[in-house]
């Protein structure tokens, strides 16, 4: 029998160190600014982030006030449920209620504004190429995976976006309670005449929503398959979250000024942040 | 004023909620609570929490993805985060009911009007002060429901809270499938159509 290659500490040393390097299709590129494809006209040393998530994973990630955020969905199938919050006072947090509300319209997409329940901007969306996206339905959960899968949880084959997000969010230390009504990109849910929803999905790989933070947040993404999706096999692609240093929205800016419910969002902010 | 039918079983609580004000109670599995709308197009804002396991509670995203519907009707199940039945729409005299507008808040109020609201009483001041009995606070603020207010989507994405389509007497009967404390704020607002600019009492009622 052959001895073991990790039977002392000295060889499973040598076995651990031997994976170094390795790269496989969904990671994180440490350091980001050895990020490959990055956006046009972005130099490397403002790469704060770059990070493939995988089909049923998470991620999450502090950004400062003024960061792009692009989402890429690199084969045309991801579905990335996402939970924000204000990285200063986690409590305040997305209100996807306020940020349909407030801006009079049932639909996410470029030049919307994603709102917190204390009456300020979360994010702004810069960039959207993709157009279909869902603030109706929420993510899914261990119940919906488990009835259309079998099975739900975070250690098996179909994992949920809702315990993704518990997941995400306990790392800094949130819990139950700071998981939150979320938005769904890639995937979209249009309301008909009688209230009813309609599941409406996305297929051209590259496509990406592009986000401004205009307050220090956490965000929080999830990569499952949306709650309505009705394919009853796992269907989920990998999608890739690039983040970039930029600057902090100025008083000109046309996204700022576009409507006076949003520009008093961004005062808010600003008043927030008067010290 | 129309009479809403008789509610089976023993009448349990019977209280009117003044205009603007707060309300909490405990509804147990089986009971109903019925919800009174006394004076018309008084918006009623409303979550609910399992009694035993507070951090399940009403879902807004989790009742329209499991009924394929934003609007509560007759027939409704209201969801928790956890996808269970939390409880159902057993009847209304109103064609339907909000769970997509949320609640207003001081916060809110002043992007939506201006900052000259921001010192008006709102619903997220009664959530708050409703929940603190409970021991809850503003990390258990979700999106409610909406009784008797109007939210339509239009086929352009248009949204908006709209003049009301409820009357004086009319009234929605929702029965608990969990033992369930349920909180709601009698809305105050004054700026938009969801109480007809006039904050009106409602009655509660539980039997069972």
């Amino acid at each position: 029998m052959a001895i073991s290659s990790t039977a002392d500490p000295a060889a499973a040393r040598i076995h651990a160190r031997g994976m170094a390097g390795t790269r496989v299709d969904c990671m994180p590129v440490v350091p980001a600014t050895a990020a490959e494809n990055r956006p046009p006209g972005v130099q490397a040393e403002a790469m704060l982030w770059d990070e493939t998530i995988a089909p049923g994973g998470y991620a999450a990630k502090r950004l400062d006030r003024g960061a792009r955020l692009r989402l890429v969905d690199l084969q045309g199938d991801g579905c990335i449920s996402m939970l924000l919050f204000n990285a200063e006072r986690p409590v305040e947090r997305l209100n996807v209620a306020d940020t349909l509300k407030v801006q009079w319209n049932a639909y996410l997409g470029a030049g919307r504004l994603l709102l917190s329940d204390m009456g300020k901007v979360l994010m702004s969306v810069l960039e959207d190429t993709c157009g279909t996206h869902d603030a109706f339905c929420g993510a899914s959960n261990a119940a919906s995976n488990a009835a259309k899968y079998g099975d739900g949880d975070n250690w098996g084959p179909h994992p949920n976006a809702r315990d993704r997000f518990l997941l995400a969010a306990g790392k800094f230390g949130l819990g139950r309670k700071d998981v939150h009504p979320c938005i769904n990109w890639f995937k979209g849910v249009t309301i008909l005449g009688d209230g009813a929803t309609r599941f409406v999905s996305a297929t051209a790989p590259g496509q990406s929503v592009t986000f401004r933070a205009e307050m220090d947040v956490i965000v929080v993404l999830a990569n499952c398959p949306h709650v309505l999706d009705p394919r009853r096999d796992y269907a989920v692609t990998p999608v890739r979250a690039l983040a970039w240093r930029g600057e902090v929205t100025a008083a000109d800016d046309p996204l700022r000024n576009a409507t006076p419910e949003g520009l008093r969002a961004f005062l808010n902010v600003e008043e927030d942040l008067r010290r | 004023m129309i009479n809403p039918p008789e509610l089976d079983g023993k009448i349990v609580l019977d209280e009117v909620v003044p205009a603007r004000a707060p309300w909490t109670a405990v509804v147990r599995q089986g009971q109903t609570l019925r919800i009174v709308d006394l004076e018309g197009n008084q918006a009623v804002d409303f979550l609910m929490y399992a009694l035993e396991d507070d951090a399940e509670r009403y879902s807004a995203q989790d009742t329209i993805a499991a009924q394929g519907n934003i609007f509560l009707r007759d027939g409704s199940v209201l969801m928790s985060n956890e996808r269970r039945p939390m409880a159902t729409v057993t009847a209304t005299s109103v064609a339907y009911h909000d769970t997509i507008g949320g609640a207003c808040s001081c916060e809110s109020n002043t992007l939506r009007y201006g900052h000259h609201t921001k010192a008006q009483h709102a619903c997220v001041e009664n959530f708050l002060q409703g929940n603190a009995r409970w021991g809850r606070g503003k990390r258990d603020m979700v999106s409610n429901i909406n009784w008797f207010m109007n939210v339509p989507v239009e086929a352009d994405g248009a949204l908006g809270i709209v003049d009301g389509i409820s009357a004086p007497g009319l009234y929605v009967d929702i029965r608990a499938e969990m033992d369930l404390v349920a909180v709601v704020s009698n809305c105050p607002q004054i700026n938009n159509p969801c109480n007809g600019f006039k904050p009106t009492p409602v009655r509660m009622v539980i039997a069972g």
